[in-house]
């Protein structure tokens, strides 16, 4: 982010409209309308779209860009997110014209080069997560959530097994989990974490019973541990006829080292977006593929890609019949699995275990630094998995220095802050993930920006809480944003 | 190593930070037995010298010159968009949480929701569900929610949906009770007909009413928002963008405009891609707009007073209110609708008017043209948009499609799986990127295959 940048004003793309510009260009030739569309289903006044050149349009978006911090830009510590980097030949190679002008119902022996991949990448996410059978169609992370916790309600209702209501999910699961246990008609029991970040297990063991029907876990889990007692947790639960839902978030964490079918798991979901290294996008797309354990097969979600030795094909619900059927109108985020499946390659299997090493040498690295530097851990008597919290409390109460002000103030230092007020148990946390693409004299850097700030944070606190000072803006009033709700622009007639 | 910087003398430094001997000491709480020694069944790596072979291989062979739609549209991309959508500040950017480190996404996201809703005629847009079919699944959930005046969880779905959006809406909904009542369409026009739609329907939540609808077709909007209004409904826009530079926004149909709009944001400059990541889109007005899924942008000033963009109405979504949100969506196709926003900015009114006048002349000729043929007839009476149905006398609409395909040409879309009340009929599409030749390449290529399907049957 350039000086200049940093002090631009620009408005918006309609501020620069000017009536009667235009991009013939870009468009095709004008014709006469036929006359066949009765008047009464036609527009009668032109939407307000903006009128600006190519290259105002080229300029403006690209300025915007700049505005951004990013993976490309920025060390990107954000818990729970794995910010790593994206390789361009994932991007290149998934753009090739025959993969992008491949209509998705198009006859499959016109596409048998683009099935190929997706069939292989199915094959690839089974061997990495030790599941019997994958589909690639969920959209995102909460998708494939949600087709885990269907499918799991799918299997009960199979057997006739319908008394089951309710879901366990730890107190410091991702919002998303509570949400699409809800989703799927269940109620949501918490259970609490221990001190040491490990599930209570006497706290699990009370509240399992005939109504549960499954438990949703992550694991290493949201607060950065390695879920010691799994096995015994998966036992508890199976005995009690539950089924047990793996949220991937962390995957990372243990790539080609521990797989979630080997510790008991039923079903879980993978966020390609993170371990597969696919862009986040300013937020999606994503792709959260499903795996499953023996029996939650027959409800996996279509289509998936079958193979009989000489041709791809779709494999729908009439191959199907107890699938929970359909997640998207076609089969997924076709072109992230496309970045994946070339991530996969290029990593291989010789290259997986080492994402989960580094991964984790990086964040125990990091750890072992500001615990140094007197920084309060959340879990001190643990090892970091791929990433791990502090806790600010100590700051926030004799400073008055919160969370939020180190995560604005880091901004100024050219990093992004970590994730901050997730999981909600620890109060004042930072979680912190650095990914093994990062390099250590980058993490030396944040380290010791950590410390600056804590300093910054002992003698002029004032200062820190009323950080960012070298972004485009200081800090946004959303209690305004929320209050007079300004959420489409309009022309000055219109707004007033 | 691919993609870890680290050298062997960084690797030592660290372990010495940390007080361990080797890297294998940090997974030391892991128990041993669950311990796996490698993954066998991974294919070795490759440099990005032989991916790229091997990519390029997969990527090459004919590419048929496409004529099906349904529900995805070939449209000609400016060559500026995936160059700035592809630029590393967006590409890899996260989701703009930390607003001041994220203005360029946030301000993007604004501008995309603006024109949305200059599109559809709507007060509000979020800033995207995943894609059309969910962004349908999540608009019946979210009537449900939104319609005070109802209690039921029933919602009337034409049969003229597009049958997939119904699959997914199937799947997403039924667990939660709601159930989806097929309106059945009339033969002759293939749209809904009004007067025949029941003066007493009940307690229902929502209609849900597709412009243009699955098989092309017009459908009566006006009357349609207006029954449902009638009984208490609330009315579920299910659109296609491009189509609305030509038709009446859905905030305009009948006397008071639809509540909630949904839709494929697809056609506005994301390509095929083998079926995505496309994007849903979502519209409704202020009064709704607390019942809305997915992440809203709002403009404010920052302590200095300056104009910026955030996260917004927060309050409804899975990370703060857990179970009680108004959906577990997460994300939003951020970087697709960075797409479609440069795609409206270039196009602007004009361009997009011309994209839709000249889809739907083109696909006019073309219906003209294939008709002539034959044995080959249309199948309804009533206006289209871009897509129409045609049926074939005596030979099956799959080896019909097949054999076009052997001459380079994708015909259409095989519709007598789902509607074997239509007799073998296919859904064809031509948008603006077919040119008279293109037209004309399809007419003498199914000429030739109903000659000799017919004279292989005789």
């Amino acid at each position: 982010m350039s000086y200049e940048i940093n002090n631009q004003q620009d408005g918006v793309i309609f501020d620069k409209s000017h009536r009667g510009r235009s991009n013939p260009c870009q468009a095709p030739y004008a014709v006469e309308m036929s006359g066949t569309i009765p008047a009464t289903l036609l527009r009668k006044v032109p939407p307000i779209l903006p009128e600006v050149s190519e290259m105002q349009t080229v300029r403006h978006f690209t300025r915007l860009s700049q505005k951004n911090f990013s993976i490309d830009t920025h060390f990107y510590p954000l818990g729970s997110c794995t910010m790593k980097y994206n390789p361009r030949a994932c991007n290149t190679l998934a753009m090739l014209p025959g993969f992008l002008g491949y209509h998705p119902l198009a006859p499959v022996e016109t596409g048998q080069g683009f099935m190929a991949c997706m069939y292989e990448l199915q094959e690839i996410l089974k061997e990495v997560t030790g599941m019997k059978e994958v589909s690639l169609t969920p959209m995102a992370g909460a998708q494939g959530e949600f087709a885990g916790m269907a499918m799991i309600r799918a299997y009960h209702d199979a057997r006739g097994d319908t008394a089951r209501c309710e879901v366990i999910c730890p107190d410091a699961a991702h919002g998303t989990n509570p949400a699409t246990a809800v989703m799927c008609g269940y109620k949501v029991k918490e259970i609490p974490t221990k001190a040491d970040g490990d599930i209570d297990i006497d706290a699990l063991k009370a509240a399992i019973g005939p109504q549960t029907a499954g438990i949703m876990l992550t694991n290493p889990s949201t607060v950065g541990v390695f879920e010691r007692r799994i096995t015994e947790i998966a036992k508890i639960v199976h005995d009690a006829g539950g089924l047990l839902y793996y949220d991937g978030a962390n995957l990372n964490a243990i790539l080609g080292k521990v797989r979630p079918g080997n510790m008991g798991f039923d079903v879980i979901h993978m966020n390609l977006h993170k371990t597969f290294s696919t862009p986040h996008g300013g937020g999606g797309p994503g792709a959260g593929p499903v795996g499953v354990s023996e029996r939650l097969i027959p409800f996996l979600p279509v289509p998936m890609v079958g193979y009989d030795g000489e041709q791809y094909r779709w494999l729908t619900k009439k191959d199907r019949p107890q699938s929970i059927g359909r997640l998207s109108a076609f089969a997924g985020n076709a072109g992230v699995l496309m970045r994946a499946y070339i991530y996969a390659r290029l990593l291989g299997r010789e290259g997986m275990p080492r994402v989960a090493e580094y991964s984790t040498l990086n964040a125990n690295y990091i750890m072992a630094e500001l615990q140094k530097k007197g920084f309060d851990l959340a879990f001190p008597s643990r090892r970091a998995t791929h990433e791990f919290i502090v806790t600010l409390k100590r700051q926030a109460k004799t400073l008055d220095v919160s969370a939020m002000d180190f995560a604005k103030r880091l901004l100024d230092y050219g990093y992004h802050a970590p994730t901050t007020y997730f999981p909600l148990l620890v109060p004042e946390c930072f979680l912190i993930e650095p990914t093994e693409t990062e390099d250590k004299s980058t993490l030396d850097g944040f380290i010791d920006a950590m410390g600056k700030i804590k300093h910054e944070a002992e003698t002029q606190a004032e200062m820190v809480k009323a950080a960012p000072y070298t972004l485009p803006l200081r800090r946004l009033d959303d209690v305004r944003a929320a209050r007079e709700l300004d959420i489409v622009w309009r022309p000055r007639e219109q707004a007033e | 190593m691919p993609f870890i910087p680290h050298t062997e003398n960084d690797v030592q430094q660290m372990l010495a930070s940390i007080g361990v001997s080797d890297i294998e000491t940090l997974f030391d709480e892991i128990p041993a037995e669950l311990r796996i020694r490698s993954l066998d069944k991974v294919p070795a790596g490759l440099n990005e010298m032989e991916m790229s072979r091997l990519m390029r291989a997969r990527a090459s062979g004919p590419q048929p010159l496409c004529f099906i739609g349904a529900g995805a549209y070939e449209h000609h991309i400016p060559a500026a968009i995936w160059e700035i959508v592809t630029r590393g500040e967006f590409y890899s950017a996260y989701t703009p949480y930390q607003a001041e480190a994220s203005q360029g996404t946030l301000q993007l996201i604004y501008e995309y929701q603006s024109m949305m809703a200059h599109l559809t005629g709507m007060e509000a847009s979020n800033a995207s569900l995943y894609d059309g079919a969910s962004g349908l699944a999540e608009a019946v959930l979210m009537a449900v929610r939104a319609n005070r005046q109802s209690k039921s969880k029933r919602i009337l779905m034409p049969a003229t949906v597009n049958p997939n959006y119904c699959s997914v809406a199937q799947t997403i909904v039924e667990n939660q009770g709601i159930t989806l009542e097929l309106l059945d369409y009339e033969v002759e026009t293939g749209c809904i007909d009004v007067a025949s739609l029941p003066s007493d329907p009940g307690d229902v939540a929502a209609l849900v009413i597709p412009q243009p609808n699955f098989f092309g077709v017009l459908e009566d909007v006006n009357a349609l928002t207006d029954w449902a209004h009638t009984h208490g409904m609330l009315v579920i826009a299910s659109v296609n963008p491009t189509s609305l530079a030509l038709l009446t926004p859905p905030g305009e149909w009948g006397e008071h405009g639809a509540d909630i709009v949904c839709g494929e944001g697809q056609p506005l400059g994301v390509p095929l891609a083998g079926g995505g990541p496309y994007f849903g889109f979502m519209c409704c007005n202020l009064k709704h707009v607390r019942q809305m899924p997915g992440r809203i942008v709002g403009r404010t000033v920052d302590v200095d007073g300056k104009d910026g963009f955030t996260l917004t109405l927060q309050a409804r979504e899975q990370h703060i209110r857990r179970s009680k949100a108004t959906s577990n969506i997460c994300t939003n196709q951020g970087l697709v609708v960075t797409a479609a926003t440069i795609y409206m900015t270039l196009l602007g009114a004009q361009g997009l008017q011309r994209v839709a006048s000249v889809s739907h002349h083109n696909t006019q000729t073309l219906c003209e043209q294939l008709s002539a043929i034959e044995g080959v007839s249309p199948v309804f009476t009533s206006p289209t948009f871009h897509e129409f149905v045609i049926k074939f006398d005596g030979v099956k609409a799959a080896d019909v499609l097949t054999a076009l395909t052997a001459k380079g040409v994708l015909g259409g879309f095989n519709l007598s799986d789902d509607y074997p009340a239509l007799g073998e009929a296919i859904l064809v599409c031509a948008t603006e990127t077919k040119t008279a030749e293109d037209l004309a390449l399809y007419c003498d290529a199914l000429a030739a295959v109903m000659g000799e399907l017919k004279g292989g049957a005789a």
